[in-house]
Order: C-alpha cells, then sequence, then structure tokens
C-alpha cells in the first residue's frame, strides 16, 4: 500500500466511523431564551455571532468608553499603554523608553508607522525581511511592530502575520512595543473576528493573534511571573 | 514517561489515593491554589452579563459540531490543505506516533520541542520519540518542570500544581546543575534561558490545539507563556496532534469560546496569548515553518461518539474547572487517578477510551455532588455520566455478591412482615456483628475498617408512635 493509499484509508476509516455513529441522534438540550438585540456595537462590518454581545463583559457604546476599558485592561493586565496626540509625542515617549532600557538594537518590520518611528530612535535597526537571520533577532532588545486592530473588552493586540512582521518577531524580543492608530479600537471579539474575516477572507494570513497583555505564568505556586517563555514587557502606544 | 511494572489501575487508584489524602502537605498546596483559583474565577465569570446564556450557547455550538462532525471535519480539512497544510487522520494512538517518528526519519531532525499538549500524552509520543533516540523537550514551565522529574503532568491545565518552589529548585539543581533559589520569578528565569536556545536549535516543534475552526481551515491554541507561538513558529516543521472532537463550525464562535476557556480555565478574561495558526509560511510572508502537518487522532474517540447518551462529554474543552472544584480531586490529587485525564471529565471518558472494566472504579469515586457539572462551560452533565457509567459497568459484568445483596434487599422490603420481623432483633444481629467488626474476617470490611455502623434503636419509630398514640388521652 502506497503513502497516499494508507492515507486515504484513514480518512475513510474514521469518516465511516463517524458516519456510523452518527446514526443514532443525540438529544438536543432545550434552546435557550432568545437574547435580546445587541447589535449597538456593529459598525459597518458583518457581524457573524451578534447574540453573544448581550452576554459578554459588556465595552460601552462609545468611542471614549471602549478608549477607557481599554487603558484599564491593560493597567491590569500590566501592559504599558499611551494614548498620544500626535506622532510626535509617540516618537518622544519611545525615545524617553528607549533610553530608560538602555536597548542596543531594535527590530522592526517595513510599516507606514514602524518605519518613520523606528527612523527616529537612531539605534541599530535589525528589519525582518524574508530571509532574516533568526539569532540576529534573538539579540534585539526590542520588537517593534503594528496591528491590526485593538480589542477594548479584552485589552488585546490583535496581531497577523502580515501586520506585524512575520509569527516570531513579536515573540521572541523581550519586550513588544505595538503602534496603533486610534480608529484601531474595536469594541470586542466579535468585532475582532468580523473584521479579520473582511480583511483577509481571500487569502488569511498563517498566522492571526490575540496578545493581551505580556508573556506570563503561574506554574510555580500559582505566583504570576511576567515573561515566562515571550516577551516580558508589552507596551502599546496609540496615535 | 515512568517506566514502572504496571499495577491494576484498580489497586493503584486505591493505594495512591488513600496515600494522598492522608498527605496534609499535599492538601493544603492544593486547597490554598484552588481558593485562589475560585476567587479570580468568581469576579471575572461576574463580568459577564450572562454567563448561564453564554454556557448555553456553547453547549449548542459543540452539539452542532459534534453531531455533524463529519461534515465539519471535511469542512476544516479542505480548508487547511488548500493552504499547504497536510492532513494525517490516526485512527490509534501508535498510528499517530509512527506518523511523527517517519517525519523526523524524513527531516532529520535533531531536536524537538514541544508546547502543552494533553492529547501527545493520552498516546505517549514522548516516550516514542525518546525510544527512537529523539531528544524532545517541553517547553511550556509546568510540563517542563515535571518532565525533569519523569513524572505525568498532575492536572489538565497546571502540570506541576503539586509541587512547591523549593522542590522545583531542587529540580533544576539536579538536573540543571543551577543554584538553588527560592523566588518563582528566578527559577521562570532559569526555564526561560533553557528554552530560548532549543527553539533556535530544534527543527521540528509539536503542538496541540485547542479548537479546529472549520470555516476557514485553521487550529486554535490558547496559551500564557509564549513558548507555543515560539514553538509554532520558529523549527522547520511544524506538527499539530489534535482529537476529532476539537473541530468549531465557525471563527465567530471563537469570540465566545476563547473568554469561556481562559474564564473556567485559569479565571483570567483572555489568556494572553491566543493564536490562529492556518498553514505553514504562506507565499510573501517572511517566516513561518516551511511545513504544517495536522494529525486528526481518533484513539477510541468515535467509541464515545457512537454513544448518544453520553456524547456530549466529547463536548470538552480541556479547561480543568472541574479538577478545580472536586472534592474528590482536590483531596486525592491528579496522579491518583493513574489517567492521562484526571478529576470528573478523566472519570468520565477514561472508561470509553482505556476499558470499561478496567477504569470503571473512577466513576465510583465520586460524591456526586454535582460542582463539576454546575462549573462546566459547556455544560456537560458530568456528574449523572459518572451515574452512566457505573450503570454501563454494573449491566456489562454483574457482580453476583452485589446482586445477591441487593436481591435480598428487595426481598425483604416488599415484604412488610417480615421487614418488622427484621427490625425486631436487628439489635441483637448488631450485637454479634460487633464480634467480628472492623476485623479481616468481617464481610462488611471493606466498609467497617475504617467507619463504624450507626447503632440501631432498640425501639423502631413504629413502636414509639403506637405508643405515643396510646398515650393521649
Amino acid at each position: 500500500m502506497s503513502a497516499n493509499e494508507q492515507i486515504s484509508s484513514g480518512r475513510e476509516q474514521i469518516l465511516g466511523r463517524i458516519r456510523r455513529a452518527l446514526q443514532v441522534p443525540a438529544p438536543k438540550r432545550t434552546p435557550h431564551e432568545p437574547a435580546p438585540a445587541a447589535d449597538r456595537y456593529a459598525k459597518s462590518l458583518p457581524v457573524i455571532r451578534p447574540e453573544a454581545r448581550a452576554w459578554l463583559p459588556p465595552v460601552g457604546e462609545a468611542w471614549a468608553e471602549q478608549m477607557q476599558l481599554f487603558t484599564e485592561q491593560c493597567a491590569d493586565l500590566r501592559a504599558d499603554f499611551f494614548l498620544c496626540a500626535d506622532v510626535a509625542e509617540m516618537e518622544e515617549r519611545l525615545a524617553v523608553l528607549a533610553k530608560d532600557c538602555g536597548w542596543q538594537q531594535i527590530a522592526t518590520h517595513p510599516g507606514a508607522m514602524t518605519t518613520g518611528a523606528a527612523a527616529s530612535l537612531s539605534l541599530p535597526i535589525l528589519l525582518i525581511e524574508d530571509g532574516y537571520e533568526i539569532v540576529a533577532l534573538e539579540h534585539c532588545d526590542a520588537a517593534l511592530t503594528e496591528c491590526d486592530a485593538l480589542v477594548a473588552q479584552t485589552g488585546s493586540v490583535l496581531i497577523t502575520s502580515r501586520s506585524a512582521g512575520g509569527r516570531t518577531l513579536s515573540a521572541l524580543a523581550p519586550h513588544h512595543v505595538v503602534l496603533a492608530r486610534r480608529e484601531q479600537l474595536v469594541p470586542d471579539l466579535t468585532a475582532a473576528f468580523a473584521l479579520l474575516t473582511e480583511r483577509y477572507r481571500a487569502n488569511y494570513p498563517s498566522l492571526m493573534s490575540l496578545v493581551t497583555g505580556p508573556s506570563r505564568t503561574g506554574d510555580i505556586e500559582r505566583i504570576l511571573v511576567l515573561g515566562a517563555h515571550g516577551p516580558k514587557r508589552l507596551t502599546i502606544f496609540c496615535v | 514517561m515512568s517506566t514502572k511494572t504496571p499495577t491494576k489501575p484498580t489497586s493503584q487508584f486505591q493505594n495512591d489515593s488513600e496515600r494522598m489524602s492522608l498527605d496534609l502537605r499535599h492538601r493544603t498546596l492544593v486547597q490554598t491554589a484552588m481558593s485562589k483559583y475560585e476567587a479570580v474565577r468568581r469576579g471575572t465569570q461576574g463580568r459577564f452579563q450572562d454567563w448561564q446564556a453564554a454556557r448555553q450557547a456553547a453547549s449548542e455550538t459543540k452539539w452542532e459540531a459534534l453531531n455533524h462532525l463529519d461534515q465539519y471535519l471535511e469542512e476544516f480539512v479542505r480548508n487547511t490543505e488548500a493552504r499547504g497544510t497536510q492532513v494525517f487522520w490516526a485512527a490509534t494512538g501508535e498510528e499517530a506516533c509512527a506518523y511523527i517518528l517517519d517525519l523526523c526519519r524524513r527531516v532529520e531532525a535533531k531536536e524537538l520541542i514541544k508546547s502543552k499538549t494533553m492529547t501527545s500524552e493520552e498516546i505517549h509520543l514522548n516516550h516514542a520519540l525518546e525510544a527512537a533516540g529523539y531528544c524532545v523537550t517541553e517547553s511550556d514551565l509546568g510540563e517542563y518542570i515535571v518532565q525533569l522529574r519523569e513524572e505525568p503532568p498532575y492536572h489538565l491545565v497546571f502540570p506541576a500544581m503539586h509541587l512547591t518552589r523549593g522542590e522545583i529548585s531542587d529540580t533544576f539543581t539536579q538536573k540543571l546543575g543551577t543554584p538553588a533559589s527560592d523566588s518563582p520569578e528566578e527559577l521562570t528565569m532559569i526555564a526561560r534561558d533553557v528554552m530560548r536556545a532549543k527553539y533556535l536549535s530544534a527543527n521540528v516543534g509539536i503542538s496541540g490545539a485547542n479548537f479546529a475552526v472549520a470555516d476557514t481551515g485553521m487550529i486554535s491554541i490558547t496559551e500564557n507563556e509564549g513558548n507555543a507561538r515560539l514553538t509554532t513558529s520558529v523549527p522547520r516543521i511544524h506538527i499539530a496532534l489534535l482529537g476529532i472532537e476539537k473541530v468549531l463550525p465557525k471563527l465567530a464562535d471563537l469570540a465566545l469560546f476563547l473568554p469561556m476557556l481562559a474564564t473556567a480555565g485559569t479565571g483570567q478574561a483572555l489568556t494572553c496569548y491566543n493564536s490562529l495558526i492556518g498553514g505553514p509560511k504562506q507565499p510573501g510572508e517572511v517566516d513561518g515553518p516551511e511545513e504544517f502537518h495536522v494529525i486528526l487522532l481518533d484513539n477510541g474517540r468515535t467509541e464515545l461518539l457512537a454513544d448518544p447518551e453520553q456524547r456530549e462529554a466529547l463536548h470538552c474543552i480541556r479547561c480543568g474547572a472541574c479538577l478545580n472544584v472536586c472534592p474528590v480531586f482536590r483531596n486525592i490529587g491528579g496522579h491518583s487517578y493513574g489517567s492521562t485525564y484526571q478529576g470528573p471529565i478523566g472519570s468520565v471518558i477514561t472508561p470509553h477510551l482505556q476499558g470499561l472494566q478496567e477504569w470503571k472504579h473512577l466513576s465510583a469515586a465520586s460524591t456526586l455532588c454535582g460542582a463539576c457539572t454546575e462549573t462546566c462551560p459547556v455544560g456537560i452533565d458530568l456528574h449523572h455520566h459518572l451515574l452512566r457509567n457505573r450503570r454501563n459497568a454494573a449491566k456489562a459484568q454483574p457482580d453476583r455478591l452485589e446482586q445477591i445483596a441487593y436481591q435480598g434487599f428487595a426481598f425483604v422490603m416488599t415484604r412488610p412482615k417480615l421487614y418488622r420481623q427484621l427490625t425486631r432483633i436487628a439489635p441483637f444481629l448488631q450485637r454479634l456483628h460487633q464480634l467480628i467488626n472492623g476485623r479481616r474476617i468481617d464481610p462488611l470490611f471493606g466498609w467497617t475498617q475504617s467507619r463504624n455502623f450507626p447503632e440501631v434503636q432498640p425501639r423502631t419509630f413504629k413502636d414509639y408512635w403506637a405508643s405515643r398514640q396510646e398515650m393521649k388521652p
């Protein structure tokens, strides 16, 4: 039997067992009460699961409320968040951060926000492009990336391998710095997934990730330690 | 994996649970951790506008997925294959291990790095890899600690929950030669440094998956440490091993499942990294594995699927909440179960995956308090499934003595006169029994060795009532 035949036989065998198993239907639970219409957060995006919004933690309707919630979530998660008036303020704050942390070298990817911000630091820059050296990235002090969205409900940063310089950059560096725009704030996870569908439906990136605070672990006596394997610090600038 | 001589699961369970429930140090450690979990979870769950409705919806979504499993699996496979993923259907654990070993040989794997996956524990993957001469390292901190100690994970979600920082420090000193430390932060950094080198040198990364999304052909991995992101991105080959029951119909379903998994699992509103992986490095991307393999594992799951009464046990999202609230788990600990999956859900599914008669004792070790059912985010009726396991086990292999006892009981209870006669002589029978009570010759020794029967009252209620009525003027 060839390798291909073996693969297809495994497939047919398992699917056959499933179909035989499902011949006897399982009792269905009584359906839940229909949720009140809660489409109030929906913007122009198609929402596939609007009723979930009536169950999950509330996020408020106005942008300011949602931004307030995002700021609070970041504080709880021990992520540093700065809402900046303009690009100049962002670059100023970034320069202070670089100095305070003593960065020697940073890594970033080409992007509308990252290119200018990285250049403003006058530090050696490792540009993440096809064929970059992973060992060189390991030596960088910080990773400067863009993102797809900020999620108010959970304080998350939505990144993809397209928007944030591939899969490894934002996970390997000890300090992850995110540059975002105000209009990238979305109310909740429902909106975040709707945005992904809208933006990438034709061709999804190989990685899409919700980053919620710096890397952490509680594996030793359930005591919180930041920086288990991923970034020890997460800083988010929003212009 | 430990290579102890295999003992019968029943006697192993009895010995270990007796030993552990007398271990006060262990109990204090687990109770402290669990009360912290309970407090945090209460707060997070309280922020939901309607947790019960969310729970019901999650249950219905899983019902839909499981009851059309063939269609959703085919949709998942079609979508992920279109993006360059190589899918292997493994009917058994052996087939899954063989596929991974073949792959390792083909790509000349040197070192392997792994992020936490209970499914790989189920198929004893590390054992198979090590036997073939490969070096595989667990990258999740808790898993790494128990791997160094050559122990199985203690808990689905918190593998090293049973250890103090002192024991962890000793393990690191013995195995890695690092200086002793009582700071969780320093200990975590030791593991971080070890893994950094491993991510770069390993050419194969192995992960599990929390969900497989049918409509986009992606797997979803939930974690806090970042080790899964690195394990699945840096090595040249990524292999994801998942049970066939992990499939969800739509990407949008995750808006519900991700926060519910986090809330029930650790009490967080959302875990640190929730990553969707849909294929190897795509055209135009800068990095990512050259090959992405998904192994869909059956290994007894279709047996459970074939039982409509207990099919919903496959709804489980492995959050571990039922372990956390279980009074039995809290006293006997995770290792006593002797199975890959511990706690109430382990007691429900292990008999289906590994043999009803050999593992039926797990279903008997329950108070039936229902705390597991109440806490389950996808609404699995856990404690009733334990009862169903007991019933099925007794039906398939009746216990002769038990049958006689129940027939005797029914005989007496359906004959009021005989019952009354027996209650009259019961105090006398009990005095006779006192002669052998708690000794090995006592036919009820299993019960009386650590318990006393309540004393039978000399006068029955009926007699008391009759005399009371007579005394009335």
